[in-house]
């Protein structure tokens, strides 16, 4: 890309500016989206952290799914944590798999939500040399063979690739060495 | 070339300098009986490791641009969960009930909050009373999310707060003031909300507490650093923090608004005043019809800035709560006056 690659951060809720420094660190430019206008104007998009089961109302409630899943099909998307939720194919919301959550299906991947346990179980984890964090994280229990993982964490996968997209069950962002290994891979591929 | 160590954070780009260290050694209380080490640590919240936001502010990031709703039944919690809660605050009573029935209010009963956190998948804060570590271990041994540490209880001590560096479980206080939340965050809370005047369905107090520590961080930020000492003292807050706001001009950790949002406008009031997410009690499950409130007040909160999204959130809503006015209240039920 000649100039600077746009990155749109989905800004109905969660952890939206953290990633601010992070962006423009790794040569891109930092945008918080929320409107299909905002959408439709940037390169890629990250889905942040915050809680999945708010973004997906607020995406019924604003009519913005199918806004959201046409740039997806087209553009590099990265999923954090509940981000990383609504990018799985298939989202389980308890341990058990009884109940399934709607989600963008932009990588064939079986996650569960919560699945390390509640906030006393969340934790520091270093991937790449670089501490990142773990917050109420979901765990990745299903990966298809197509898709290339790029960490794993105690035997689980926890930083993935697949074509343009990636998705992370922790949390890069909130670490204040700019730019993290994992935004600057991410920008360098838009 | 002072060599930088980087200490956390909850803030952005808390980078620590030699002298800065030197100052903290010998200013700071905690510097006296803790290594040096671990008393810059203790001091910044309780860093777990040198470079990332700590774990429990961390989850207070999740919680931005959102609503935490007040829920005392399972099925409550459920309704706010549909209409796009980030998380629920469990409790026996709304605030407005508390105000109602007088007497002493204590934590919740373990079954209520345990029932709470089965049926939903979003984080399950619960309150205990100032002061009242032992409430606050049970509820860190049921393995809640967050803990309330809140006026909106009776407090257990009229003298001291929890300290909250002992527990792995996050808290969030209520602050009317800049010295207050500095207080609490000294003590270790990983996120702080105005305390406003719970249950009367008035928002005056939140946005007096909002604007209090707007104009206390903006005159922070004019001042000289040889004035922060005594500043600090004036404010009864620790130094370091006080240098911190004077450095970034916003808390160390996230602040959010409670106390008193009854409508959609009151949530994209406070956001406009610098609330990062709201916290709604009695509003909802007091209001006409709550379902169709709670949707519209996390509608509101996810565009506040936009009047006419407000607008759109704020039709067709029925009969809000009731609301009190300030000055009919007995002076004991002042909730915002408890803490210390």
């Amino acid at each position: 890309m000649s100039r600077k690659p746009i990155v749109g951060v989905l800004a109905l809720q969660g952890c939206v500016d953290r990633h601010a420094p992070h962006i423009e660190a790794a040569g891109g430019v930092f945008r918080a989206v929320k409107t299909a206008e905002q959408i439709n104007a940037v390169d890629a998009y990250i889905l942040p952290g915050g809680e999945s089961t708010t973004m997906l109302k607020l995406i019924d409630t604003f009519g913005l799914w199918d806004v959201l899943a046409g740039n997806f099909s087209a553009k590099p998307v990265w999923g954090i944590c509940a981000g990383s939720i609504l990018m799985a194919e298939n989202v389980w919301v308890d341990e058990n798999k009884t109940k399934t959550q709607k989600s963008f299906g932009l990588m064939p991947v079986e996650i569960v939500r919560n699945g390390y346990g509640r906030q006393l179980d969340s934790h520091v984890g270093v991937i790449d040399g670089y501490n990142v964090s773990f917050i109420r994280a979901p765990v990745v229990t299903g990966v298809a063979d197509t898709v290339q993982v790029l960490a794993e964490e105690g035997g689980i996968p926890v930083w993935l690739k697949f074509g343009k997209h990636r998705l992370s069950t922790f949390h890069a962002e909130l670490t204040m060495d700019h730019p993290s290994p994992m935004h600057r891979e991410f920008i360098s591929g838009i | 070339m002072p060599q930088a160590v980087t200490i956390c954070a909850a803030a952005e780009n808390v980078k620590f300098y030699d002298p800065d260290i030197q100052e903290t050694l010998i200013f700071s209380p905690v510097g006296a009986i803790d290594s040096p080490e671990k008393s810059l640590k203790r001091l910044l919240l309780t860093m777990t490791t040198s470079n990332v936001i700590n774990l429990k502010t961390g989850l207070a990031e999740m919680l931005k641009g959102g609503v935490i709703m007040d829920v005392v039944t399972a099925d409550q919690a459920k309704v706010a969960e549909d209409a796009g809660a980030v998380a629920v605050m469990a409790l026996e009573r709304v605030p407005s009930d508390i105000r109602a029935a007088g007497g002493v209010a204590r934590m919740s009963p373990p079954e209520l909050v345990q029932k709470i956190m089965e049926t939903v998948s979003i984080p399950v804060m619960a309150k205990c009373r100032i002061g009242h570590f032992a409430e606050a271990q049970i509820l860190e041994a049921i393995g809640v999310d967050y803990i309330d540490e809140s006026e909106v209880l009776t407090p257990a001590d009229d003298e001291y707060h929890i300290n909250k560096h002992d527990f792995k479980v996050p808290f969030v206080c209520g602050a009317k003031n800049l010295g207050e939340a500095l207080r609490r965050i000294g003590e270790g809370a990983a996120l702080m909300r105005t305390k406003g005047e719970p249950g009367t369905g008035n928002i005056v107090e939140a946005v007096r507490h909002l604007r209090a520590m707007n104009t206390a961080m903006r005159r922070v930020q004019l001042m000289d650093d040889s004035e922060l000492m005594t500043e600090a003292k004036n404010l009864g807050a620790p130094y370091e923090l006080v240098k911190m706001i004077k450095r970034d001009g916003k808390l160390p950790v996230p602040n959010f608004a409670a106390g008193g949002i009854a409508t959609p406008a009151d949530a994209a009031l406070c956001m406009q005043l610098g609330a990062e997410t709201v916290f709604v009690g009695s509003g909802i499950f007091k209001s006409e019809d709550p379902k169709t409130f709670a949707k519209a007040i996390v509608k509101a909160t996810a565009h506040f800035n936009d009047p006419k999204m407000v607008l759109e959130a704020s039709k067709g809503l029925g009969i809000a709560m009731t609301g009190i006015e300030i000055s009919k209240i007995d002076a004991p039920m002042l909730m915002a006056n408890r803490g210390w």
